[in-house]
């Protein structure tokens, strides 16, 4: 219908954009009424436990399930023969095996599973199981995995000319540790059959759209059959990506039909949930006499462990980020995702990126010293800016990129007095007096990417719908805690023009993927679906009612409200949108192309006490500045800022899984050490807002930039305290005392 | 064995085997899955409940023990569907992001106000200092406490 | 237990084990509200004193050590008994007791009877405890050292097992005791660097470095997850030497 009318842009509503919603389900979990997956139950249930490998590699010669079997209240105890369909499983290749058959190739592989009556029946029966093994000689070493060609993928960035020289070379070898998710809540699920041979499927996830593709292969059911469902979840950070306990939990609820549920126990967790890849770097810098960026060069080798998982999008992303958020015309990556028998690793927040920025910052803090220039004028100079080129792939920057106003937005930050209130390293010990401490200032920055990358279709698909309860986003993009339930409802309020909203989440069958809840990428994507669907939905009532304004009264008219709400409402009013970030390509065998759909930067100074004699630390305060598009939800972003900066601090100075010839030698609370409210530094977070990203709104994702530098500078701070060479992380006692 | 004791200002019983924990039967006989297992090694707390005014571990009490005793979960902090002052703050902070961590700590933040109505910042922190929290950095916590030292609990 | 039974005051220890399945008690001694254990006489700790009346009102190199214990909610539960019962190499309420020399009230059906604390730990979480009996009590010397302090190395803030932990006495005649956790199977004295140092009124500089090299050469530490045996062995000293200065005050 042709019409010169002009339709008003929403007006302001209250619990918009820009404003510190609070959260739909903070009352629920603060009464502890909100059902994680670990709460839910059902009738006849049955309770699931797994038996696992206590060697690191070994051949299966035997399996003897008649000792579970005659266990009293057993219902089925499975084993790979039992496994329906594909017999693996994976996020980049379907490698890993459902349940273990002719070896197990990690400490903890999974070898069987049992549902009974009690979840200690079935943990007895499950350690009743005799399997019989022969011991295998495990390869640990990620750099003898590399000399064998044990490896998931190997990488190379040529840019530039290969033979350029600085004036000045600095050379460095650094390490990182394997740090652990350790959400709070453990990896559980329900699943439920629905009496015709297909299954419901409620369990931690990040993703469960890619749960459904890799339970409906394994179980060889057609996709209608499997339903799986968002679900109460205690975080994640990257551990619930791949698939754990799913498909075991819907074989055996197909099996006995009955409800089944499994809750893995923290040991488990640490051993059934893949880790952050730990990383080995070589770097080179080259500069001139003025601290210019003439050449980087770097090897990197990180530990993929047994089963590929995300190694390969990892290691793409060490080496992409590699140099870091600086102009270099000629710089040489040479990255491994090596393959060895130490526990798998994957997704953890940051993805690559935070190991090589402890490398390259560090780096740039000996370009410095060398040169006698202040570790934030050395940055200031080689700092990307939007219209520069990727220092790796070449690709030049749309979006964007502050590296400027992060540096001078960290010097403008005051530093802090020397509070006697603070605590001293040592804590309640009593190790150390204040004239033991030395004081310590630590600069870095961090770039990650956005999004997912190398060509990758990342796409969410989001429903809005007009109702009687006004505005419902439907979506099964998952909500692990940040905040993604609270935005898109304020996106969609925004952008209808309707106070009203809310997001309910619907399962794989009733709506199509949001992808996964990571890469920072859901307040962009789905976030991006919710608006333009929400903003396609205004359009066509408008357009249908010839209004030009809707708000909560209903349709609007020269200032008269034309058609009242609950008469809207009886008409039925939806929109589906797929939002696609604009594309990216597979890089070039010299890693070059248009690879990342946007980045975020972040700056991070960390101010330290340290004790030098007996090496203890505390991170007194960390301010940073990060690019954040637009906040959507202030208060949001904050508290994403300041729990990743602790994830960082954790990483920097406490956390971090012993690896023991393949076995995890600290799999509990007790020794792999989360920071307390006693280890938290004060936090001050400056955000920066700048138009140009395609995200709504211009926001970008903001839940990865706080974990990428934040280690590095922590380290730096460290390092300015006792003048010594510190080179790994986390940084250990023994290596600033000894 | 039946341990009868009183849970959230009513009485209850429960079947229980020696090695049981308070926060299993809690959770699974009792119908109050507010507490927490993150751990069940005393290492996280969040299980946390009041058991005979002192705030303890669930997932460390042998339910077997608690017969006469009083018990106080977070379901119980707060009168009929009202929230109590130390939830209120949390609410209004943004101190609640993944949601597990955070009935151990309104129980723990509830019994410190019980015990201090104007405790300090350090006094704060000491009294979580055996609350894990791994999304929120504790930052938001630690402003929702502050905002009500002082006030009536 | 003769019977069988396992004795639980706080459980903190033993429902760990229960919660993993390492230890399933058919039957249970419940010593939380036992009246007896509970009181406090002057140098008679009851076993099941918590931490957290520890922390309030003991001694102060013990008191300083109930406050490193575990969390608010581990010390509101947990007991010196309990803690001793444990033997854990790291129990952070041993070198106190170590370092003052105090004993263990042991009772059974036969009656009760004290034993030296070097006498009560035998190995890493083993005692010289008879099957039938449980710790009623600790006794302290009646006539404590003058001064005493605390310390303890762990990676956090809170909640962490010690990687050393210690205690030193001085008393004004110079009598210096040493008490140390985690460096050996079992709580500690440094009797070497102790008599080396006892004798000297005002110790120097250079008095101190020695004192604090001979308590490192007394430790035998391991490497484990938490630390190596070299750490472990240069922090005795760092930490013994600064407990002490801050006796010498």
């Amino acid at each position: 219908m042709t019409t010169t009318r002009t339709t008003r842009a929403p007006s302001t509503v209250a619990g918009g954009v820009g404003e510190s919603t609070l959260r739909p389900d903070g009352i629920a979990k603060l009464k502890g009424e909100f059902d994680y997956a670990q709460d839910l139950r059902a009738e006849n249930m049955l309770w699931g436990a797994t038996t696992r490998s206590p060697h690191v590699r070994a051949r299966i010669v035997s399996v003897d399930i008649a000792p579970a079997l005659a266990v009293g209240g057993v219902h089925a105890v499975l084993t790979a023969e039992d496994v329906p369909g594909r017999g693996a499983f994976g996020l980049e290749h379907a490698d890993q095996p459902v349940l273990a058959s002719d070896e197990v190739r990690y400490w903890g592989e999974p070898v069987a599973v049992v549902a009974a009556e009690d979840e200690d029946t079935a943990r007895r029966a499950a350690a009743a199981i005799e399997v019989e093994y022969e011991v295998l000689d495990p390869l640990v070493d990620p750099l003898v995995a590399e000399s064998e060609d044990e490896v998931f993928r190997r990488m190379r960035i040529r840019r530039g000319d290969q033979e350029t020289e600085g004036a000045v070379i600095v050379e460095g070898y650094y390490e990182v540790g394997m740090q652990d998710q350790a959400p709070l809540g453990t990896e559980a699920g329900l699943a439920v059959p629905d009496g015709h041979g297909g299954v419901d499927l409620y369990a931690t996830s990040q993703f469960v759209h890619i749960d459904h593709s890799q339970v409906v292969a394994s179980l060889g059911l057609r996709p209608e059959q499997v339903r799986a469902h968002p679900t109460g979840i205690g975080g994640a950070f990257g551990a619930r990506e791949d698939v754990n306990l799913h498909i075991h939990l819907c074989m055996l609820a197909l099996h006995t039909g009955q409800p089944v549920k499994m809750v893995y126990d923290r040991a488990e967790s640490f051993t059934g949930h893949v880790h952050r890849h730990p990383a080995q770097m070589w770097y080179r810098h080259h500069a001139d006499e003025n601290g210019r960026l003439v050449r980087v060069e770097a090897r990197i080798v990180i530990d993929g462990g047994a089963y590929a998982s995300t190694t390969s999008a990892v290691l793409a992303n060490a080496c992409y980020f590699a140099v870091g958020p600086y102009r270099c015309d000629s710089v040489l990556i040479d990255g491994v995702g090596a393959r060895t028998n130490n526990p798998p690793c994957g997704a953890m927040r940051g993805f690559g990126a935070v190991q090589v920025c402890v490398g390259y910052e560090a780096q740039m803090d000996k370009l410095a010293a060398r040169l006698g220039i202040g570790p934030l004028e050395l940055r200031k100079r080689n700092g990307l800016a939007t219209g520069d080129h990727m220092p790796t792939t070449g690709q030049r920057i749309e979006t964007p990129m502050p590296v400027a106003d992060v540096i001078d937005s960290l010097a403008a930050m005051p530093l802090p007095g020397q509070d006697d209130e603070a605590p001293l390293p040592g804590g309640s010990g009593l190790t150390t007096e204040r004239d033991q401490v030395r004081r310590g200032v630590g600069y870095a920055l961090g770039i990650k990417n956005l999004g997912f990358s190398e060509g990758s279709d990342d796409y969410a698909v989001v429903r809005v719908r007009l109702t009687g309860d006004g505005a419902v986003v439907e979506t099964a993009a998952i909500e692990v805690g940040q905040g993604l339930v609270t935005v898109l409802a304020q996106i969609a309020r925004s952008a209808l023009g309707v106070g009203r909203a809310e997001v309910r989440h619907v399962d794989t069958s009733r709506i199509g993927s949001a992808g996964s809840t990571s890469a920072s990428r859901q307040t962009q994507i789905s976030g991006g679906a919710t608006l333009e669907a929400s903003q396609r939905l205004r359009e066509r009532i408008l357009d249908r009612h010839d209004g030009d304004d809707l708000t909560d009264l209903g349709v609007v008219r020269d200032g008269e409200v034309v058609v009242p709400m609950a008469v809207l409402t009886t008409e039925s009013w939806e929109e589906t949108v797929t939002f696609r970030h604009p594309p990216t390509e597979p890089p070039d065998d010299d890693g070059q192309g248009v690879v990342h759909a946007d980045f975020a930067v972040a700056g991070h100074r960390a101010v330290v006490d340290v004790d030098p004699e007996l090496g203890l630390v505390t991170v007194v305060r960390i301010d940073t500045a990060q690019d954040v598009g637009k906040a959507l939800n202030p208060e949001s972003v904050r508290g994403q800022i300041e729990g990743g900066i602790l994830q960082g601090v954790g990483l920097a100075v406490m956390e971090e899984l012993i690896m023991d010839g393949g076995v995890i030698r600290n799999p509990t609370f007790t020794d792999y050490l989360l920071p307390t409210i006693l280890d938290a530094p004060d936090v001050e977070a400056l955000l920066i807002e700048q138009d140009g990203s395609w995200g709504p709104f211009g926001a970008k994702g903001v839940g990865e930039p706080p974990t990428i530098s934040s280690t590095a500078a922590v380290i730096a701070a460290i390092r300015d305290a006792t003048g010594k060479e510190i080179n790994r992380a986390p940084v250990r006692p023994q290596d600033i005392a000894l | 064995m039946i341990v009868e004791f009183a849970l959230n200002g009513e009485p209850a019983n429960a079947r229980v085997v020696t090695s049981v924990s308070l926060l299993d039967v809690l959770r699974d006989q009792l119908n109050l899955p507010g507490s927490k297992n993150a751990c069940d090694q005393g290492e996280c707390g969040s299980c946390s409940v009041v058991l005979d005014g002192s705030v303890v571990c669930s997932c460390l009490v042998m339910a077997a023990d608690v017969q006469g005793s009083e018990v106080t979960t977070v379901e119980g902090v707060a009168a009929d569907g009202v929230l109590n002052a130390v939830q209120e703050a949390m609410h209004a902070a943004g101190a609640v992001q993944c949601g597990f961590c955070t009935p151990g700590i309104v129980v723990a933040a509830t019994d410190l106000f019980a015990a201090n109505p104007t405790p300090s910042r350090t006094e704060i922190k000491e009294a979580l200092a055996g609350n894990i929290c791994r999304c929120t950095g504790y930052g938001a916590i630690v402003r929702a406490l502050e905002s009500i030292s002082g006030e009536k609990s | 237990m003769a019977s069988g039974a396992v004795p639980v005051a706080g459980g903190t220890d033993l429902m760990v084990e229960a919660n993993f399945g390492h230890v399933r008690p058919e039957n249970i001694v419940g010593l939380r509200r036992v009246e007896e254990l509970r009181e406090w006489d002057g140098r008679r700790i009851g076993a099941a004193v918590t931490w957290r009346r520890l922390e309030r009102d003991g001694p102060q190199a013990l008191a300083q050590a109930a406050r490193t214990v575990g969390s608010p909610q581990i010390r509101n539960a947990g007991t010196i008994g309990g803690n001793l019962a444990t033997a854990s190499p790291a129990g952070d309420g041993h070198p106190f007791l170590a370092a003052v020399d105090a004993r263990v009230e042991l009772v059974s059906p036969a009656g009760s009877r004290a034993v030296a604390w070097d006498e009560f730990f035998t190995g890493v979480k083993r005692t010289s405890m008879a099957e039938d009996e449980l710790i009623s009590a600790v006794l302290l010397p009646e006539d404590l050292p003058d001064r005493h302090e605390f310390g303890k190395v762990g990676v956090r803030n809170a909640m962490v097992i010690s990687t050393v932990c210690a205690v030193v006495t001085r008393r004004d005649d110079g009598r210096t005791t040493v008490g140390l956790g985690s460096v050996a199977p079992t709580p500690i004295r440094a009797r070497q660097a102790e008599e080396m140092i006892s004798s000297i009124g005002s110790p120097s500089g250079a008095d101190l470095a020695e004192f604090a090299r001979l308590v490192s050469a007394e430790t035998t530490p391991i490497s484990d997850h938490r630390s190596t045996e070299e750490y472990r062995r240069h922090a005795a000293g760092v930490l013994s030497r600064r407990l002490l200065e801050r006796c010498l005050r």
